[in-house]
């Protein structure tokens, strides 16, 4: 059924009795062509675009626990392609431009709203990198415009541009990024992909991958043996645990991220806003709650929750940033688990083993991904070559010296 | 949540003090050692998940590393050893 003004019309008239679900609860078939491992926003999209794009219909997602129910349901929501480097920068603008495109490609709506966004810097130091940064984007043919402390002033008057230690100098301000509704952006994959025959399993927890001769022949789970000729990983934040069934050496560290959002406000903060001198970022719900969250909790952890501390020091910066913050009171706060990899950037490639599919490593920057993620991945099951936007983003780079570390910090997965 | 680490020089301390270096557990090749070993000591990681052995460094204490063992799903605590010695320790095996 497709999405429409008239079709809710149509529905009300009707009593709303006639929706359907938005995808099938099918039972697992004994053998696919492709299957996924993860249905969250990476692998629903990449099942959508298998489809889609590349026509490979006989694909099954396996699920451990509720399509999205991982970090596309817990992000803080934001998309921009402001990247510096070239292993980067084409692949998140390619993302960029999917998003804009998504609501009407896959009929679903997923409030993806550019209210742009503002990268604050409070040292000539920093305006100097972000002026480069801004620079290298535009040479990549994205918009960037570095704004002075007046302009700023004008757009987010109530932040603390005469703060004592961290004064705001200006932004490098990217005004296509903004947004995104995140759960929709899973039922809309998710629904598309199965309007087209993905068969989406969910509670099925894979426990094991089988190979024969040097290539997998199909994966044990909670609900049985199931075949394939191909066998795709994302997996985000368990990527270790599943590759370790099949002998994979990765380059990750696991680590909780935390978010939170604020009792529903009357609209005051009309773009996303990053803090210069912490990691503090914010943006507004269209439901009226602030989102945020600032680093990752820095110790190894599986649990999909984190320390008090970090909780402190996310409020702290805040603050810092936004004085009347004080005044409001946070509702919920939660936390999930990221693929931290050693040098910041993830892994789109193929593995050791032929029929195996690697997606991970996106630490804490995988949701405005997921559109160039699915995209890409779903190139390279089908066709065996890797996508020109992901062509850096290869396993063996690190063997290799071409380590993509935009933050310029070193194999220390924590710190980036 | 691994909100409060016993150092053993300083005895109990809130994780405020301390900074995190990473995983414990790869141990540094010879200054000659093949590519391949230094590839696997800078970059590839066990990840697993449970039981998990972490550098801590005490900045705002004694300033020693220490070697924090946990678990990392329930975040308790199963010991705290000043690095020197778990790497003597580990030495000796």
């Amino acid at each position: 059924m497709r999405y429409s003004a008239y079709s809710i019309f149509k529905e009300a008239l009707s009593g709303n009795r006639m929706w359907k679900p938005a995808w099938r609860e099918p039972q697992p078939k004994p053998h696919y062509d492709v299957i996924i491992v993860g249905g969250g926003g990476h692998g629903l999209a990449t099942a959508y675009y298998l489809a889609k794009e590349f026509g490979i219909t006989n694909v099954a997602v396996l699920e451990k626990g509720y399509l999205g129910s991982g970090n596309v349901g817990r992000n803080t929501t934001i998309i921009r392609s402001n990247y510096l480097l070239e292993g980067n920068n084409p692949f998140y603008e390619f993302s960029l431009k999917l998003w804009e495109g998504l609501e009407r490609d896959f009929n679903y709506n997923a409030m993806v709203s550019q209210r742009g966004m503002l990268n604050l810097f409070h040292s000539d130091g920093q305006r100097d990198a972000y002026a480069r940064k801004g620079n290298g984007m535009r040479i990549h043919g994205v918009d960037a415009e570095l704004l002075d402390r007046e302009q700023v002033r004008r757009k987010a008057p109530y932040l603390n541009f005469d703060h004592a230690r961290f004064p705001i100098m200006g932004a490098l301000y990217q005004k296509r990024a903004g947004t995104v509704r995140h759960d929709a952006v899973a039922w809309g994959y998710g629904r598309g992909a199965d309007a087209r025959g993905v068969d989406l399993i969910q509670h099925c927890e894979v426990t094991g991958i089988r190979r024969e001769n040097g290539l997998v022949t199909g994966v044990e789970t909670t609900r049985g043996f199931i075949g394939c000729n191909k066998l795709a990983l994302a997996a985000a934040g368990n990527t270790t645990t599943v590759g370790r069934m099949a002998d994979l050496e990765l380059p990750i560290e696991t680590h909780v991220l935390q978010a939170f959002v604020s009792e529903g406000l009357k609209p005051v903060v009309d773009h996303v806003i990053t803090y210069g001198a912490g990691h503090f970022y914010i943006s507004q719900s269209d439901k009226g709650g602030l989102v945020f969250g600032a680093e990752i909790d820095f110790y190894s952890s599986y649990a999909q929750r984190g320390n008090l501390q970090t909780v402190e020091h996310t409020m702290e910066e805040g603050v810092s940033l936004i004085p009347g913050l004080s005044r409001a009171k946070v509702l919920r706060s939660w936390g999930g688990v990221m693929d931290m990899s050693m040098d910041g950037s993830p892994i789109i490639d193929r593995t050791p083993i032929d029929n195996l599919y690697l997606n991970c490593g996106w630490c804490y920057g995988g949701f405005k991904a997921t559109p160039a993620s699915g995209f890409c991945f779903a190139h390279l099951i089908a066709k065996n070559e890797t996508h020109h936007v992901s062509r850096f983003m290869r396993l063996d780079r690190f063997e290799r010296g071409y380590t993509i570390d935009e933050a310029g910090r070193g194999p220390q997965p924590n710190l980036h | 949540m691994a909100s409060l680490i016993t150092c053993p020089h300083c005895g109990t301390r809130p994780k405020e003090e301390f900074s995190i270096r990473g995983a414990a557990a790869p141990k540094r090749p010879s200054p000659t050692a093949k590519d391949e070993a230094w590839h696997r000591y800078v970059y590839v990681r066990d990840n697993p998940k449970g039981r998990y052995q972490e550098y801590w460094h005490h900045v705002a204490g004694c300033r020693r590393f220490l070697v924090v063992e946990r678990d990392n799903l329930t975040h308790e605590v199963f010991g705290v050893t000043d690095a020197a010695e778990f790497e003597r320790a580990g030495a000796a095996e």
